[in-house]
């Protein structure tokens, strides 16, 4: 790797940590926002003009509340199960393309921190990681609550871990690799993902949902039973961390959903304006970022707007609809395939 | 610079396995195994098998270790007291272990340490694909069989009553 390379890609990391950090802050302040004028109030408006200044306010807020860790904790755990969330929570964005490439000086730099030839698998692998803070905090705080919301939290994920995984395979059998750059850029203009796999797309974001732990699927969390969930006990900072890491996460998701099926930082008609590589490029990372928002948006629209299910509801839905849909899907694509290869005649 | 990642690494292992055996608090074992499961990640990546790697991870670390907290955390298992063994089952277990500690070590004599290639392409996703379905087709088959197998096993077990 040359020297000027090296330069880039730290400063690139660096950026990629500071935007999912910002943007997860201002997720709070958005998520605030979009509830009151659903339920036509006027939300945040005293810190700042609009508000803008109330997540930094929040921030020190959480910072200077008194941290009590319970008697009866486990101190270790108890503090390793908030940081390991944060930490899972960050370690995602690397994979991700955020743009296609700049070349300055004759030298192309791609706009993604490492295109690993198993992109999706890595994401799935952290985020099956990211299940142990939300356990390991619950057990750790000794509460029956907090237990019951881990349990809960767990379960529920592993559940839609499985139909998340079947949709992306037959999402895998059609673009034929794993890399999420590959993916992307086999969707230019608008031949994107979702118009050739819808079915997979609806299961993907479902199971986003269930994943992210975001109403309709925030059992594990559920107020009128079980008391604030699996961080019932948790105070100050670490209770920060894990609202925090939940923001982040659907950030990463609104991000994964978008380059998988909404053509990433591909847009129709950009191509006829002839506009130079970098400038494409450019106005490439803002398309994305704008999918991105709209996504987000999109969580938290159906966040004020559907209400949670019944824990039974929950899991028949992953394991009696979702599944078979996905596997239903994916015979689908297997047959599809064969029937563009021209290996069966009709 | 991969062979000083792989002392360290290899150091991270061996003490995260030795915790695992040697605490006494089942919480924290599953914990170090977990953590062992990560080491083990690391040595994949250093051999080029990084899709060996990620399923690694998401098969042991993502899924069944999930599973092992589980019951732990549900039989509340982190009691210290634990009822003393008799002095024959004591026995028993230090001559198997290292009957199979024999079994592992003479497995692992003929290896040739030359044929160890950091730049192999077995791992990859590609070429893990075409020798699965090409020279290993039918073996590779017989053992999904074997896996539907046991998830019909285990949903009849899990019954309650069988008409």
């Amino acid at each position: 790797m040359e020297y000027s390379e090296l330069i880039f890609k730290v400063i690139f990391v660096i950026a990629v940590f500071a935007v999912s950090l910002l943007i997860a802050m201002y997720s709070t302040y958005a998520e605030r926002k979009i509830a009151a004028f659903m339920q036509d109030r006027v939300g945040p408006d005293r810190a700042g003009p609009f508000g803008i200044l109330q997540p930094l306010a929040d921030g020190v807020k959480m910072f200077m509340k008194e941290e009590i860790i319970p008697a009866n904790a486990d101190k270790a755990l108890f503090i390793l199960g908030p940081s390991l969330m944060m930490l899972t929570a960050c370690m995602t964005g690397v994979v991700i393309p955020w743009g296609n490439s700049l070349i300055i000086n004759g030298q192309e730099y791609i706009l993604q921190i490492t295109d690993v030839n198993i992109g999706i698998l890595y994401i799935f692998a952290v985020i099956s990681i990211g299940v142990y803070g939300i356990m390991i905090g619950g057990w750790a705080s000794n509460n029956k609550y907090s237990l019951l919301g881990a349990i809960r939290a767990s379960s529920q994920m592993i559940s839609y871990e499985l139909a998340m995984g079947m949709a992306i395979i037959s999402l895998v059998m059609m673009t034929g690799t794993l890399s999420l750059r590959e993916i992307v850029l086999q969707q230019p203009g608008a031949h994107w993902n979702v118009f050739y796999q819808p079915l997979g797309f609806l299961i993907f974001l479902v199971c986003a949902f269930a994943e992210t732990n975001r109403t309709p699927f925030d059992l594990p969390e559920c107020e009128t039973e079980l008391v604030g969930g699996y961080h019932t006990e948790y105070s100050s900072m670490k209770l920060g961390f894990y609202l925090f890491a939940e923001y982040i996460n659907m950030f990463i998701s609104s991000a994964v959903i978008s380059a998988l099926y909404f053509g990433g930082f591909n847009m129709p008609f950009i191509g006829g304006l002839g506009l130079s590589h970098n400038m494409l490029a450019i106005l490439g990372v803002v398309f994305f970022f704008a999918k991105i928002f709209f996504f987000i948006f999109f969580f938290m629209w159906v966040r004020w707007t559907i209400p949670r299910f019944r824990y039974d509801q929950l899991m028949n839905l992953g394991w009696k609809v979702m599944i078979p849909l996905s596997i239903v899907n994916m015979l689908l694509t297997g047959l599809f395939l064969l029937w563009r290869n021209g290996l069966f005649h009709f | 610079m991969s062979q000083y990642a792989f002392y360290i690494l290899s150091a991270l292992s061996v003490a995260s396995a030795l915790m695992t055996v040697f605490n006494r608090k089942p919480v924290y074992s599953v914990l170090y195994l977990i953590f062992f499961f990560f080491t083990l990640f690391g040595h994949y990546i250093l051999l080029n098998a990084q899709f060996l790697a990620a399923v690694h991870l998401i098969v042991y670390a993502g899924a069944i270790m999930v599973l092992f907290l589980f019951i732990i955390m549900m039989l509340n298992l982190n009691k210290e007291v634990e009822p003393n063994k008799s002095i024959v089952a004591k026995f028993a277990a230090v001559i198997s272990g290292g009957l199979l500690m024999i079994v592992v070590v003479s497995a692992m004599k003929g290896v040739d340490a030359a044929a160890i290639n950091q730049h192999s392409e077995i791992g990859l996703v590609e070429t893990l694909g075409s020798v699965l379905y090409n020279k290993y087709m039918l073996p590779f088959e017989m053992v999904s069989v074997l896996f539907l197998t046991a998830i019909v096993g285990a949903v009849m077990l899990g019954k309650k009553e069988i008409k």
